[in-house]
């Protein structure tokens, strides 16, 4: 049984984590860039985003100023229990958005669509999302706070078969340009595409991949990793930078996950995980431990799945 | 290739006189010392559109208008707690500005991605205004650091903390970069047509989706914002 207090108090660390630490390989990517970018003003400006992670660092203040829309994502072992159930869960990553908020602090960005209510705390209808998934095995749940930035960056388009790889480099391409333009993106981003399921899952999809992969992940289907490699060169061969400068720093990484769609189509969504990546992950065990890290690890093999019924693959269900 | 003159790095009161912002140009970076004040849509709509009074001597005391909702708490005791803070997008006050910047006196003009250069004519150029954007636009920490004290929030009640207007002291806070100087240049504007030239060879092997939508445009010398 995992103790609610345990998911509170991780949960409260997660959001302070999220908000300050630039995950490790988000870092990295951005430092590579930084070597081989040649463009003065987009030089300058990666080399103020390292100054910044810094300052952040130090002073325990969140990295922008604009904290994004804190949301979570729960990940639950088949075998895990979790004390009061999923309604005291809920209710305990509702109070430490809000509690967080105020300590950080962070923004309080989310307001009534309509009325413009703000509560000054994060929380209101449907914020902050929450979402799940499982795994087959383990008494442990993951939890996964993701403070996604940026207005901008993000589109969906209805593609057809015929539409075909021309048309998916199209619609990537005119999202980079468009939203690019004057960095409105706050490139270099990690850039998630979705592809296929509906509509609805499409932008789920492209959203998970900026999100929840890291810089570096690769699709386990080798014929979509190999077009994550090229996505991400095209992206950098635009030639604008970091605020949209003449550069070559545009797409930290490029992340790709699909879903089975209706046989007439081929949904596509484009979402950019601007320059505060910001994510930080924990898996609390049944027995109360706590383990922090940043790569969300949710695109498993299960998660990924094709066929009717679960069958692990086999160096996994003889190791187990 | 670039004959363009080196960007200074300046030092910029936010009571500028004149000859301070003429002598920048685009692509200069500026680091600000004084007085700022936070004021977007909420309190745009407050002064110009319903009439309401100036709750702080423009623009004598400061004027330097910042696009920002900083990450801030106001203590039970009456004091703040300033985290980091970052610029939001300007383009979408351009309804305002004019109004605004006569009404305030308003020197720089602080925000995120500039205005468009029909904005720094029409509205910049005869007011004597410049436009500075952020840098990043992630290096809410760094400016963070730049704030020297919270002075005081006015309209939080009515308008929430995220579009309250924040006075803020700073000292050395920045960078900035100068996008929209006395002449009305805009910086990224100039980014944009020289990235443009390139633009058709990154979309050779593309082609455009086959169910169009209304007021598409192939246009990529376009902008999303206007
Ligand atoms: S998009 Fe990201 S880096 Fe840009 S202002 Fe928003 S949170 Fe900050």
């Amino acid at each position: 049984m995992i103790a609610i207090d345990t998911i509170q108090e991780t949960a409260e660390r997660l959001m302070e984590k999220a908000a300050i630490e630039i995950p490790q390989d988000y870092l990295d990517g951005l430092r590579t860039m930084a070597d081989t970018e040649d463009g003065d003003l987009s030089s300058f400006v990666l080399q103020a985003m390292l100054e910044n992670y810094e300052a952040a660092k130090q002073d325990r203040r969140a990295m922008c100023g604009d904290t994004g829309c804190p949301r979570w994502y729960v990940k639950m072992g088949n075998e895990a229990r979790i004390e009061g159930g999923p309604i005291a869960l809920e209710a305990a990553l509702r109070r430490a958005t809000a509690k967080s908020t105020n300590d950080i602090p962070l923004r309080p960005n989310r307001v009534h669509p309509l009325w413009r209510t703000d509560h000054d705390n994060n929380v209101g209808i449907g914020a902050p999302e929450i979402e799940y998934g499982f795994e087959p095995d383990g008494e442990w749940i993951d939890l996964v706070t993701v403070h996604k930035g940026g207005l901008f960056g993000t589109d969906y388009r209805m593609l057809f078969p015929s539409d075909g790889i021309e048309g998916i480099k199209r619609f990537f391409l005119d999202s980079l340009v468009a939203f690019g333009k004057r960095g409105l993106a706050c490139q270099p981003a990690i850039i998630g595409i979705g592809l296929g399921g509906s509509k609805d899952t499409c932008m789920v999809l492209g959203k998970r991949a900026a999100c929840l992969r890291t810089v570096g992940s690769r699709n386990s289907d080798p014929r979509i990793a190999a077009m994550e490699d090229e996505f991400k060169e095209l992206g950098n061969s635009i030639g604008m930078g970091a605020m949209g400068f003449v550069g070559k720093s545009m797409v930290v990484d490029c992340n790709i996950e699909v879903g089975y769609c209706h046989t007439g189509g081929m949904q596509m969504s484009v979402h950019a995980f601007c320059l505060s990546s910001r994510r930080a992950v924990a898996r609390i065990h049944a027995d109360g431990r706590v383990e922090y890290r940043t790569d969300p690890e949710w695109f498993t093999d299960y998660q990924r799945r094709e066929t009717v019924e679960w069958t692990p693959p086999q160096s996994l269900s003889k190791s187990a | 290739m670039d004959t363009a003159p080196k960007p200074q790095q300046v030092r910029l009161s936010t009571t500028p006189s004149r000859a301070d912002l003429e002598a920048l140009k685009i692509g200069d970076i500026v680091y600000l010392d004084g007085l700022l004040y936070t004021a977007r849509e909420g309190v745009y709509k407050k002064v110009c559109e319903e009439g309401s009074d100036l709750p702080l001597d423009l623009p004598a005391e400061s004027a330097a208008n910042f696009h920002c909702s900083p990450a801030a708490t106001v203590n039970p005791d009456g004091s703040f707690n300033m985290g980091a803070v970052t610029a939001t997008a300007s383009f979408r006050f351009s309804k305002w500005i004019g109004p605004w910047i006569e009404r305030s006196g308003a020197r720089i003009i602080i925000g995120k991605g500039g205005m468009t250069s029909k904005d720094y004519r029409e509205h910049f150029v005869p007011n004597g205004a410049i436009y500075l954007t952020t840098v990043g636009y992630g290096t809410g920490a760094l400016l963070g650091r730049g704030i020297k004290q919270v002075k005081a929030v006015h309209w939080n009640k009515e308008l929430g903390l995220a579009q309250a207007m924040w006075v803020i002291e700073a000292e050395n806070m920045g960078p900035f970069i100068v996008d929209g100087d006395l002449a009305g240049n805009s910086l990224f504007e100039r980014e944009n047509a020289r990235i443009a030239a390139n633009l058709d060879k990154v979309y050779e092997g593309t082609r455009p989706a086959v169910l169009r939508r209304f007021g598409e445009t192939d246009d990529r010398s376009d902008e999303v914002i206007g």
